[in-house]
């Protein structure tokens, strides 16, 4: 008996190095990568969790009376095409129309941010040859994507709490507060391991991201669709999706509790799978193997090489708009169905973007919304030159026969055309899947190309004359974005609003049609920009 | 001769930092020229400045006869230029990345570029992700040498190279010397400069310290002498030049300026010499006299010649 309980504990001791060895080291990676992140993972939180608690407050004011209320829960959900975009209204509290506006927004938001973090601390790492380095000292096989899984679920616990005092505080506290907040986290680390199994399976970093910003993309429309076809969330392509789930949560009325053991199973299967991945793959390498390449080469000059590298990229976004854009087409034939009071929501969607009659402002909030994330392709385009500055690539082709403006204007060609072509990707599909209007929603959809060359414009100057601060430029799109989704339902001030090049831009289709003067100055105001930033580009030292 | 670079009082800071403090360099045209110098003394931000990557605060630079700066792209169409850590693209292969080096300088030659594959037993068709340090200096060297220019500007370009190819990389630069071409080299392997290099310049925080021919620095330095005399030595002391003098009974070890030799010689042979060894200074303690931290007073004393008695070691 003495002998069992005496080689027991040396027995287990032995054991234990074994079990911990794979995950040996992922405290000092953890702290590591929060070290590294002490101001971007900050700023996500406190600019995404303090979004909840103030169109909490603007509501709030906005629909003081539950009458009020009751009347944009009516109007929204018998409107199929509005609860594709925004889902179903659950409950008429303030607290449930801000789940409503804010559950889904949330979670794609959140599900970006993990993304970022996981991807960051596991294939970018690997990619750029530090993990190399890492692995070398005393770490697990397992451990980085330990530690950047924790620190994605730190980071959205931090979201979470963010979310549920911000609501308690603007007076829409309680149970549906923590539901929502942890609706919104959950999603979010529910993909940060979808993020974890994307970054086993390529080297690059970037197709991983663009991998899970894809699903992430696909359980949207999943969830778009589903909420046009039922009203109640009861749909099977709702169920399919986890920003699904994250609605149907049903913060504030009534929470089901149990969903969030659905998105806990999910995150613990995900989580097997990469951690199962991770553990049998070398370090560097991918389960896709690379192939070899032509011996010979075709690309002569900076601009066919730009176009090499970003072709990857544009491909991808081209053909996620066209799905997208014919998804929401077909969603569009609803717009008009309404049930209960028809003004209301006429005034609601009018505010969100829309002028007159009810298919066209769906159309014009849809084209709007592709214009706003069309805006994030165009910085991303943009940046990476910044990419090739950093990463000591373009040094040697500067020292080619090569100037500055040559080079950047390669990969501008292909930022500021890619758009273009984004634009006319979203718009011909959502023609397409509407099934009328071509001329009129193509044009529409090409209108907001101004607005979103501004801001490619304002990412080229960050660029050229600070190159330091260039990626502020994602914080400035990631606000013309917030503006564009929340303003007009929270009733946000003129002045504000006219931050985003976006809001001066004619509503189109229909509304009072076409208005070339904004179009116009903006094209101007983007070409002055970008030829500051270019200016500026050539007349500075290149990064070393 | 006409020059292929000149620089004269360059300086260039970042921040606080002074990385060039007034550099001076000269560049014949045809010459291989060493450029030394220990890590962060400035070569890589000078290359860069040549380059017109970077704008100098103050001072002359010409390469080929022109601005750098302003005159950069069409400079550029007859310099190539190796970094020390070549970085490719994780998705072209190393030909293409060859090719568009080719096009983006005065051209390619094709039967060059084969021909350099071939020595330096580079696989072209590998994507840039999955080469070794190495290889990637490889593909940027293929593409230099067989580039269609005047100008080579090679940054420590055989860092991860095996033996073998070092030796290729010294018949190359033999070879581009032999066609008139001029080259800038930077580097830290001290027998790859001995035997390629002309002239060298050795910068120190920014500045130049010594420039020359090997055979002209060489003379600027110490011999070692070792000698069994037959009576005590006299007067060796007090001779100049002279450093590192121990005297054990008739054993005698020193060190003394290579221009000093002389009056040393005459003062032993004075003392009866029974045997004498004379080792020239290696090309290692030549460059680590210049490396060293107190180089710049060690350099002073010698170079004055009053320097007498026990150096620091």
């Amino acid at each position: 008996m003495t002998a069992v309980t005496t080689t027991a504990p040396s027995g287990t001791r032995r054991r234990t190095p074994v079990a911990t060895g794979q995950l040996a080291g992922t405290w000092p990676l953890l702290r590591l990568a929060l070290r590294r992140d002490r101001i971007m993972l900050p700023i996500w939180v406190l600019a995404l969790g303090g979004t909840f608690s103030s169109v909490g407050s603007s509501i709030a004011a906005l629909y003081d009376t539950s009458a009020q209320r009751a009347e944009l829960a009516a109007s929204m959900n018998g409107n199929s095409s509005l609860r594709a975009m925004y889902g179903p209204v659950f409950d008429d509290s303030v607290g449930g129309l801000v789940s409503w506006r804010m559950a889904a927004f949330g979670a794609v938001l959140a599900a970006v941010m993990s993304l970022i973090v996981v991807i960051r601390h596991t294939r970018e790492e690997e990619e750029t040859g530090r993990q190399e380095m890492l692995s070398s000292a005393m770490v697990g096989r397992r451990a980085p994507l330990t530690a950047a899984l924790l620190t994605a679920v730190i980071a959205n616990a931090a979201l979470a709490l963010v979310i549920a005092a911000g609501l308690a505080g603007s007076g829409a506290g309680g149970a549906g507060a923590v539901a929502l907040a942890l609706a919104v986290a959950g999603t979010g680390v529910l993909f940060a391991c979808t993020a974890a199994i994307a970054a086993q399976f390529t080297e690059s970093a970037r197709l991983a991201k663009g991998l899970t910003a894809a699903v992430i993309g696909a359980a949207f429309v999943l969830k778009a669709a589903g909420d046009s076809a039922a009203d109640d969330g009861s749909s099977v392509m709702t169920w399919l999706s986890p920003i699904g789930w994250a609605e149907n949560v049903r913060a504030y009325a009534d929470e089901r509790w149990w969903v969030l053991l659905v998105l806990a199973a999910a995150v613990a299967v995900q989580a097997v799978l990469a951690y199962t991945l991770a553990g049998r793959r070398d370090v560097g390498m991918s389960f896709l193997a690379t192939r070899p390449g032509p011996a010979q080469g075709r690309i002569t000059t900076a601009f066919g090489l730009s176009l090499r590298l970003q072709r990857g990229a544009l491909t991808g976004w081209t053909l996620s708009f066209a799905v997208v854009g014919v998804a929401f087409g077909g969603l569009t034939g609803g717009a008009a169905d309404l049930v209960g009071d028809n003004e209301k929501t006429r005034e609601i969607f009018e505010r969100m973007g829309g002028q007159a009659g009810l298919t066209d402002a769906f159309l014009a909030t849809m084209v709007s919304v592709l214009g706003m994330v069309a805006a994030l392709y165009i910085v991303a385009s943009v940046l990476r030159l910044h990419g090739e500055e950093t990463a000591g690539r373009a040094e040697p082709v500067l020292a080619g026969g090569v100037g500055r403006i040559g080079w950047a204007a390669g990969h501008l060609v292909v930022a500021f055309g890619g758009a273009a072509l984004l634009m006319a990707a979203g718009g011909l599909g959502l023609a397409v899947g509407y099934g009328h209007e071509l001329p009129a929603v193509l044009g529409a959809s090409l209108v907001q190309l101004p607005a979103i060359w501004l801001l490619g414009g304002v990412t080229v100057l960050l660029y050229g004359a600070f190159p330091k601060a260039a990626v502020a430029a994602w914080g400035i799109a990631g606000i013309c974005l917030a503006l564009g989704w929340l303003g007009p339902a929270v009733d946000m001030p003129q002045a504000v609003m006219d931050v985003s090049p976006f809001t001066h831009l004619p509503k189109l289709p229909g509304g009072t049609g076409m208005e070339w003067g904004p179009v116009l100055i903006l094209t101007a105001v983007a070409a002055v920009v970008v030829g500051a930033g270019v200016g500026a580009l050539r007349r500075r030292d290149v990064l070393t | 001769m006409t020059k292929a670079i000149t620089v004269a009082g360059l300086h260039k800071s970042f921040g606080r930092t002074h990385a060039l403090d007034g550099l001076d360099l000269t560049v014949e045209t045809g010459e291989v020229h060493g450029f030394l110098g220990p890590n962060g003394s400035g070569k890589s931000t000078a290359i860069r400045v040549l380059l017109g990557l970077l704008r100098a605060d103050s001072g002359a630079a010409q390469l080929l006869g022109r601005d750098p700066w302003h005159d950069a792209v069409e400079l550029h169409r007859k310099v190539a230029y190796v970094p020390g850590d070549v970085t490719l693209w994780r998705n072209l292969s190393g030909g293409e990345v060859i090719d568009l080096y080719g096009s983006l300088r005065g051209g390619l030659d094709r039967t060059r570029r084969a021909d350099l594959v071939d020595r330096f037993e580079l696989d072209p068709t590998k994507k840039g992700r999955t080469y070794s340090k190495g290889n990637r200096q490889k593909v940027a060297l293929v593409a230099a040498f067989a580039s269609d220019v005047d100008l080579l500007i090679l940054d420590e370009p055989t860092s991860g190279l095996d033996p073998l190819m070092e030796g290729v990389f010294q018949e190359c630069v033999a070879e581009e010397r032999a066609r008139g071409r001029t080259v800038l080299l930077s580097s830290h392997i001290l027998s790859e400069v001995e035997t390629l290099c002309d002239r060298v310049s050795i910068i120190r925080q920014g500045r130049t310290v010594e420039t020359g021919s090997l055979a002209d620095m060489r003379h600027l330095t110490r011999t070692n002498i070792r000698a069994e005399l037959a009576g005590a030595p006299d007067g060796l002391a007090g001779l100049p030049g002279v450093h590192d003098l121990d005297v054990q009974g008739l054993r005698v070890t020193l060190q003394v300026d290579t221009d000093k030799l002389d009056a040393v010689l005459k003062a032993l042979t004075a003392s009866g010499v029974r045997t004498l060894t004379s080792t020239p200074p290696t090309l290692e303690e030549l460059f680590l006299r210049h490396y060293a931290p107190d180089a710049a007073e060690t350099a002073d004393a010698s170079g004055g010649g009053e320097g007498v008695g026990v150096a620091a070691r």
